[in-house]
């Protein structure tokens, strides 16, 4: 606190010609606010794990990325994770359309009830889910210990994402347009594909993209459904904690690091194929 | 100067962030253990999830007396690594109470624990318990023995040995009956095979093997007996079964060579006759001589709750815990961990 003190005296008669630059005082404190609280909570966080990873060499990377459990368990993560942003960007669209556009009974309840796989704890998901779609399940689907349990998990918890981010932007969206191109003598069909959805892209992909990131690093709802089974059903995040627990963290790292790549690419290839799909209108 | 004056207020936001986390982690006094009088010594425990109600059963049962008078506690619980990582990376302890040895050997190869902490009558056990078998009501397979589980049809839930430590002391004892019944290492690996080709699920830890079970997944449940007398105490349908042959579980409890003295008081109480009997009603199989142990709910027979088996392992038939860790579940040449992906592969 008090080298705190003197140094922010120190620095203050200089203030005055650091804002004289290009930044307002405001826009240059918020700036400093926003990058100050970005490294602490992602980027150092990001690089130690990264350092770590790297602290195995080369060999530890190859060990790691060899081993028939750790290589299963990232395709099953990603590849899951891919199907269910793909899922939702399909279900999610409907549902905020749904919420949106129809009035019925129970859509006050539904516009509630949404977002609960998300604030619900994780474990608790997985007990119902396991519960309801488990050996004893009431309505006769038993997925457990499949891979299907995998799936099931992930589009529970990451439903609302596309859905929120939709939402908003479909409220917004000029009905003017829509009614000129049907009085025009466009079907709905075409209206959808030429008039609404180009609005919805950035939205869609958005809440894809958050998906697929929160399907990855999902641990709670599934470790009760899917069993952890080695080469079958087990995840990345129950490999990360077999490293963890053996003491090798560089090991776990090195998974981290990988999904942490394989997320940037996906990302990044989101980011450029909604660019791409405005650009073409 | 431009650099000066951002790392002025870069500062002093750090330090407000600073203050804040502070503040956040300051310590929760537990209102079960305390007795209010305030000139007691106030401690921190550490220790894995499964004994927390048995801890503070002793704990209040402490301060009645008269060393332990006026003590208040923070506690902490979960899984057993995670604390003892967590007790390495600096979280504050006094006492600690892992499942394993080897989360208590990790502090003592970080300075924090004294080497001489196992030295004891007890060797560093303070509660104990054995592998058993829980089955469905009634027990319907007929679920008595080792070798009944790698029948055909008959399906396993057992938590997951990668990444729960407690979880490895199943394994170990199935592996063990092997050995036990005059078998070879290669007999072992056999049964073992058989064992995780009838596994259906691997869940994190004990407790939410216990969930998945309960929730209808398999038909045996491999766990440790406090664990499935506790699921009884609780209403929880399960009968359990304690196999001719098995293994000692037994959890480690130290304090830390910077602790309160009333810490060691602490310890030396939990291994009284009067502090076994307490953990004796919460399905744990007393440690040291002596012990009075009265009617425990939840067991199968509640007036002999804790019959012998014929044969009982302890880890020392595995080498202690360094060893059996790096021969049976390193993550690449461990035996079980490969035998994991040999069954993985074949289904």
């Amino acid at each position: 606190m008090t080298v705190a003190q003197t140094t922010s005296e120190d620095a203050a008669p200089s203030g005055g010609r650091v804002l004289r630059t290009n930044l307002t005082r405001g826009a240059g404190l918020g700036l400093g606010v926003v990058v100050l609280w970005f490294s602490v909570l992602v980027l150092l966080p990001l690089a130690a794990v990264v350092a770590v990873a790297l602290n195995g060499g080369w060999e530890g990377f190859v060990t790691t990325l060899t081993n028939p459990q750790t290589v299963a368990a990232l395709k099953l993560t990603v590849g899951m994770a891919l199907l269910v942003a793909l899922v939702n960007i399909v279900m999610g669209t409907l549902i905020a359309w749904v919420l949106v556009r129809e009035r019925f009974p129970g859509s006050r309840l539904l516009e509630v009830v949404i977002d609960v796989p998300f604030a619900l704890p994780t474990i608790v998901a997985g007990l119902v889910l396991l519960a309801l779609y488990g050996p004893s399940s009431p309505v006769g689907i038993d997925v457990a210990n499949t891979r299907s349990a995998v799936f099931l998990a992930f589009a529970f918890v990451t439903l609302p994402f596309v859905v929120r981010s939709v939402q908003p932007v479909l409220e917004q969206l000029d009905r003017e347009a829509e009614q000129a191109a049907h009085s025009l003598g466009a079907s709905a069909g075409t209206t959808f594909r030429r008039i609404v959805l180009p609005a919805l892209i950035p939205a869609i992909a958005a809440g894809g993209a958050l998906s697929f990131a929160r399907g990855v690093s999902e641990y709670g709802s599934l470790v009760l459904l899917s069993g952890n089974l080695a080469l079958r059903t087990e995840v990345t995040s129950v490999r990360m904690l077999t490293y963890v627990e053996n003491g090798n963290l560089a090991s776990a790292s090195v998974v981290a690091t990988i999904l942490l790549a394989v997320a940037l690419i996906v990302l990044v290839t989101i980011d450029l194929l909604q660019r791409w799909l405005v650009r073409r209108g | 100067m431009r650099t000066k004056a951002r790392a002025g207020w870069l500062a002093g936001v750090v330090a407000v962030a600073t203050m804040g986390l502070t503040a956040c982690s300051a310590p929760a006094d537990d209102p079960s253990a305390s007795s209010g009088a305030g000139d007691g010594a106030e401690l921190s425990i550490v220790g894995f999830a499964v004994p927390q109600a048995a801890n503070q059963a002793v704990q209040a049962a402490f301060a009645e007396t008269a060393e332990g008078k006026g003590t208040t506690w923070t506690e902490s619980y979960g899984a057993s690594g995670d604390q003892s990582r967590a007790v390495e990376a600096g979280l504050e302890a006094d006492y600690v109470h892992f499942s394993l040895s080897s989360d208590v050997t990790r502090l003592v190869d970080a300075g924090l624990v004294d080497e001489t902490w196992a030295d004891g009558a007890n060797g560093g056990t303070v509660t104990s318990s054995v592998v058993v078998l829980a089955v469905r009501p009634g027990n319907p397979k007929n679920i008595d023995s080792w070798d009944d589980l790698i029948a055909d049809g008959v399906e396993i839930v057992t938590p997951n040995p990668g990444s729960s430590g407690s979880a490895r002391w199943n394994i170990l004892a199935a592996w063990g009956s092997v050995i036990a019944d005059g078998g070879t290492e290669d007999d072992a690996i056999e049964y073992t095979t058989a064992l995780f080709n009838n596994i259906v699920s691997l869940p994190g830890s004990g407790r939410e093997a216990t969930s998945a079970f309960l929730a209808g997944t398999g038909d045996v449940l491999l766990s440790y007996e406090n664990e499935a007398i506790l699921a009884r105490q609780e209403g929880s349908e399960l009968d359990y079964v304690v196999p001719d042959s098995t293994l000692r579980i037994d959890n480690s409890g130290a304090v830390l060579k910077d602790a309160d003295p009333t810490a060691q008081a602490f310890l030396d109480y939990v291994l009284t006759p009067e502090a076994q009997a307490i953990y004796a009603t919460f399905g744990f199989r007393p440690v040291g001589e002596g012990v009075t142990v009265g009617e425990v709910e939840g067991a199968n027979d509640p007036a002999n709750p804790f019959p012998a088996p014929g044969t009982l392992l302890t880890i020392d038939d595995f080498g202690g815990w360094g060893e059996a860790k790096k021969k049976f579940f390193d993550e690449e040449s461990g035996i079980i961990t490969q035998i994991q992906v040999e069954t993985g592969k074949s289904s």
